[in-house]
């Protein structure tokens, strides 16, 4: 098993979109790890996938839905249950800046 | 240099439906916060989607209305952004392939004047595609709340080609847009409840250049007038910017209906990387022909061809079709009341509807479907006036106190005692007789050829009759004895 | 006799609760006092609420007496994975996000095993949201094998196999995603079943991968495992992904099926890195099948090569974006450090999850990432495609594959450190989730130091009943499945 950094993975950037917060161990640490499997997964460019359609669901079927009949939901009181704050039957969230 | 604006809109419209796009919960607006929840809703773990046949079938008639390609197949795909009013931290939304590809909007811009057509045209679209709001942030000085109420409304983006030049262009798309929405009976599209949204993609470029210039979001468009206000302050705004020699940036911005004013939305520190990926939770739709020609049925006519139709067929000027024909109730009702009047009557009905339904439903803060004048009232209405039993002043106070009591003219006619029979034909010959040999001028000069000379006997009739007497009668008449003259 | 009711199968406690001689509550008592008096060692739970399994176990006692015993799981305590909803009940997935959350609604398997009669009973520990091969990676601390309890009982269900081979349960569910039923059952010497991707409704299990979890039983006997299959497999209205297919009476069924079979060995599964011990047990197992008259084929799936890095590519996409709804906003762990609504997102997430987990939700973000997914995520569903063409084109010559279930068995806590080689436990297990296909893992023997070691069946589609019927015949000629572990 090699060492290797993955020199495309931008920890920074990826942990950004993922909404992470890193600390600079997890980062160098994640890198290096990420990077052997990155590494490992190169190997996924040899196969020849021409013509090849993707496979999404092992046993794909369609149309599948339900009529438009309504169910009951939950209570207010259910629904923010595992809040961590609340007030005014609503999710509290320090300001939202758009 | 001459410049010309290039203008695209994304449009969001909820779907009318009873339970969410992806989950039986009720969809509702108005109830109280967090009651219309559920564990899919929430995005509690463990839940999974599943669609909502409605909802499928009414973007399907949308496309069939809007005379788009439905993909025989599409898929759903997962827009993966986080947001405090988006409880999976992913939208479920379709990407590559939509379930409407390609179709159009008939608009017709401003007329030279009100009562004369304006042109006609086609605005393309690019796709319409099927997902999931979002709930709604409360902002406040230093918390949001939220409510998932509206999370999960199955939600139509239209998104139109960017092929229209004017702010009027995109009043005049919007506003058809939005009729054939209602027509359909896709959605309500109240845009104070949010039913429809509307983003404007605007540019301007050089008139002659074909690439397209630096575009700018204006969002927030949130009435069909901010919509032209919005975009006709934006066209100004960058015009005014390459004028003063600057340059324009790529921004999002966000107008002020009250002020009339935008400003620039911070750009958001992340670049926008939605990883779009296919939802393995759900399976793909597909649309056969028994399915879209079940739905097509079930298409009504639009307000452009149901306004050629009236143009051609009752023969109406296009100051009453322009009023009809927008609001499918109306124009409906008006159909009805033609049939039961007689289509000759067409036009008279029509007047009725358009001046004076209208103006009593407007002062009494009405709709049509609250109105107590059925159709077949308003025929017999029609009727009484055409064969001379009530006279037209006597009319409009029958109209009124129909509109008020919900009686039909007949029993108001006779209860007010406005029947035009008050005056009997006896009466009214003597009247003529008396009027005719007071003017012998006037017989000279009819005599000789002037027929509008008969107009000097009908004075002293009217006054006779204390103007209850039919014009029509009273001319016949008149016309009956002087050539009884000889 | 009532010291040993523990270790005893369901079939066997269903003879004994028909005629009386044990009640529901007595059962119930004996595996809550085993609980206890061996939990302290082996960590399985991480949570149990005896009042009320002592109360679902009476009224299961009422409803037998009153002649309405809902079948052979009435009155039977099963646990469940500490990733299948229970409402009323803590959900935790092993993390602490989630370590004060409680589901206000029932998974279906749970509406299912509840509407069988069963006793649901305690939570399992687990590797947190299911990403592991070791029940390390839980946020509560890991589980030991009952068998030598300086060892991993496997993962990512770890808590379900330990605690069936502790005597600490009856039956349990887990949640296979690349053979976390499979390797646990292999490492804790049980029986652990894999059904055909939508067979059972994966409505109220948290999500992983959701186009490969699945959930399947834990139970000591083949039998006992067709008997939960039938509880929990069938069609869920509320899972879009679930299959409409006919359920037979697996339990009849498993019985009723006899060989000869034909069965292929797939070469591939039998190269570098497997364990000698564990590959003279399989040979074993193989030369058991020959001599019973079934046909015995080398067959080659030629991708399996490439199973690792398809799994982990769609594994960890799907992965990052199921757990975006983790974020500390409507429910989870909230960091008291936020700032602002965006901090909230960057502080919780970092304090609720745990390394692995971030390590694959940074993966799967990576190979979504724009310019990334060409070249990773739709290839390795092409691949995928390949993949399972492989298992298809196998079964036109053989009915089912038999390969070992692991590469070695139960390690050391603490042995593996690194990811990679952590991940390569699961090379066996993994194609099987790509493919969608059933498989289970049935004790096959033990090495010299005692250790089990188990042998994997693969099935074609829904074709359970018969790979269980394959499974029995195996089992019934051995007594591995006898032996329990001291402790
Ligand atoms: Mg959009
Ligand atoms: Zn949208």
């Amino acid at each position: 098993m090699t060492m290797s950094s993955a020199p495309d993975l931008d920890i920074d950037h990826v942990a950004k979109l993922a909404r992470l917060a890193l600390t600079t161990e997890e980062k160098a640490k994640f890198s290096q790890q990420l990077g052997d499997v990155l590494h490992h997964i190169e190997q996924l460019g040899k196969v020849d996938v021409t013509g090849v359609e993707p496979t999404a669901h092992a046993f794909p079927i369609v149309n599948v839905w339900a009529n438009d009949v309504v169910r009951p939901g939950l209570t207010v009181e259910a629904a923010l249950r595992n809040a961590p704050a609340q007030r005014d039957n609503m999710i509290v969230v320090p300001k939202v800046v758009e | 240099m001459n410049y010309e604006a290039v203008i695209g809109l994304e449009v969001h419209v909820q779907i009318k439906t009873n339970s969410k796009v992806f989950t039986r919960v009720a969809a509702g607006y108005g109830q109280p916060e967090n009651t219309l929840t559920d564990p899919v809703v929430l995005a509690l773990p463990g839940t999974l989607p599943v669609m909502n046949k409605a909802a499928l079938d009414a973007i399907i008639k949308a496309g069939l209305l809007l005379g788009c390609e439905i993909a025989p197949v599409c898929k759903w795909d997962r827009k993966n952004y986080f947001y405090p009013d988006s409880p999976k931290n992913y939208q479920i939304s379709q990407y590559d392939q939509p379930m409407c590809l390609g179709g159009s909007v008939e608009i017709e811009l401003p007329g030279p004047a009100r009562n004369v057509m304006g042109e006609h045209k086609r605005i393309p679209l690019t796709r319409i595609h099927l997902e999931e709001d979002v709930g709604k942030l409360n902002h406040f000085a230093t918390e949001s709340l939220v409510d998932y109420n509206r999370a999960g409304t199955p939600l139509m983006e239209i998104v139109s080609d960017p092929t229209m030049h004017s702010a009027e262009e995109a009043f005049a798309y919007l506003t058809s847009l939005r009729a054939t929405m209602i027509y359909g009976g896709i959605s309500d599209c109240d845009m104070e409840k949010g039913q429809l949204r509307c983003d404007a993609n605007i540019s301007i470029r050089p008139v002659g250049e074909t690439k397209l210039g630096t575009k700018v979001e204006l969002k927030n468009l949130n009435s069909i007038s901010f919509v032209r206000d919005g975009i006709a302050h934006e066209i100004k705004r960058q015009l005014a910017v390459l004028e003063r020699g600057g340059t324009l940036v790529q921004e999002t911005r966000d107008y002020d209906g009250q002020t009339g004013t935008s400003q620039s939305l911070r750009s958001k520190e992340m670049a926008h990387d939605y990883r779009y990926f296919p939802d393995p939770d759900l399976m793909p739709v597909k649309v056969d022909e028994g399915w879209k020609d079940k739905l097509r049925a079930e298409c009504p006519e639009l307000s452009f061809p149901k306004q050629r139709r009236f143009a051609e067929a009752y023969a109406l000027p296009y100051t009453l079709t322009s009023v009809l024909v927008w609001d499918k109730a109306l124009a409906d009702y008006f159909e009805e009341a033609v049939k039961l009047a007689g289509s000759g009557k067409a036009q008279a009905v029509g007047n009725w509807v358009v001046n004076d339904l209208l103006r009593e439903l407007g002062t009494s803060h009405r709709a049509l479907s609250d109105s107590k004048i059925s159709p077949a009232h308003l025929a017999a209405l029609v009727q009484l006036v055409d064969s001379g039993t009530v006279l037209t002043n006597a009319a409009k106070e029958i109209f009124v106190e129909m509109f008020a009591t919900g009686e039909t003219p007949g029993v108001i006619a006779d209860r007010r005692g406005l029947r035009a029979t008050a005056t009997d034909a006896g009466e009214l010959e003597q009247w003529c007789r008396d009027s005719i040999a007071a003017n012998a001028k006037a017989v000279v000069e009819f005599k000789a050829g002037k027929d509008s000379a008969i107009n000097a006997f009908k004075g002293p009739v009217m006054k006779a009759a204390k103007g209850k007497a039919d014009p029509k009668l009273v001319d016949a008449t008149l016309r009956r004895l002087l050539a009884a003259m000889g | 006799m009532a010291a040993e009711l523990f270790f005893k199968s369901i079939a066997e406690l269903g003879a004994l609760l028909d005629t009386k001689t044990v009640s529901s509550a007595e059962l119930t008592q004996a595996v809550i006092a085993r609980t206890k008096a061996v939990e302290g060692r082996v960590k399985a739970f991480n949570s149990f609420d005896e009042a009320d399994a002592l109360a679902q176990a009476s009224a299961s006692d009422a409803r037998r007496a009153a002649g309405q015993a809902r079948g052979p799981l009435e009155g039977i305590p099963v646990g469940l994975k500490d990733v299948i909803s229970v409402a009323g009940q803590p959900l935790t997935a092993s993390s602490k996000m989630l370590a004060n959350f409680v589901s206000p609604y029932d998974a279906t398997v749970t509406t299912k095993l509840k509407g069988a009669g069963a006793v649901i009973w305690g939570r399992l520990n687990c590797d947190e949201f299911a990403m592991g091969s070791s029940t390390e990676n839980s946020a509560f601390g890991p589980t030991a094998n009952p068998w030598d309890l300086s060892r991993v009982p496997g993962g990512s269900s770890g808590g379900s196999s330990a605690a069936l081979a502790a005597g600490e349960t009856i039956a349990a569910l887990g949640s296979d995603t690349g053979g976390s039923i499979r390797q646990p059952a292999a490492l804790c010497g049980v029986v652990g079943l894999k059904p055909t991707y939508g067979l059972v409704s994966r409505y109220g299990l948290i999500a992983f991968a959701s186009s490969l979890d699945q959930i399947g039983p834990f139970a000591r006997t083949v039998e006992d495992a067709a008997i939960m299959l039938g509880a929990i497999a069938g069609h869920d209205p509320l899972d879009s992904t679930s299959f409409k297919a006919d359920i037979p009476d697996y339990r009849a069924e498993v019985k009723r099926r006899q060989g000869p079979w034909r069965l292929g060995i797939p070469k591939e599964y039998f190269g570098a890195g497997l364990d000698p011990e564990v590959n003279a047990a399989v040979e074993r197992a193989i030369a058991f099948y020959r001599a019973q008259g079934c046909e015995i084929k080398e067959v080659s799936l030629p991708h399996t090569q490439y199973c690792l890095d398809t799994y982990y590519i769609i594994a960890t996409a799907e992965a990052s974006s199921n757990l975006a709804r983790y974020d500390g906003i409507r429910y989870g762990h909230r960091s008291k450090d936020a700032k602002d609504a965006v901090d909230i997102y960057f502080k919780s997430r970092a304090e609720g999850f745990g390394a692995e987990v971030k390590r694959r939700i940074i993966l799967g973000t990576y190979v979504l990432s724009s310019g990334y997914y060409d070249a990773f995520y739709l290839r390795a569903q092409k691949v995928r495609t390949l993949i399972r063409q492989d298992f298809l084109n196998a079964y036109r010559e053989v009915d089912a594959l038999l390969t070992p279930t692991s590469p070695v068995p139960a390690f050391k806590l603490g042995e593996k450190s690194d990811p990679l080689a952590l991940y390569l436990c699961d090379i066996y297990t993994i194609g099987v989730n790509l493919a969608g296909l059933p498989a289970l893992s049935v004790p096959c023997g033990f090495t010299t130091g005692g250790l089990p070691i188990g042998l994997q069946l693969i099935g074609q589609p829904f074709a359970e009943a018969n790979l269980l019927a394959m499974a029995r015949a195996y089992e019934q000629a051995h007594d591995w499945h006898r032996q329990h572990p001291s402790l």
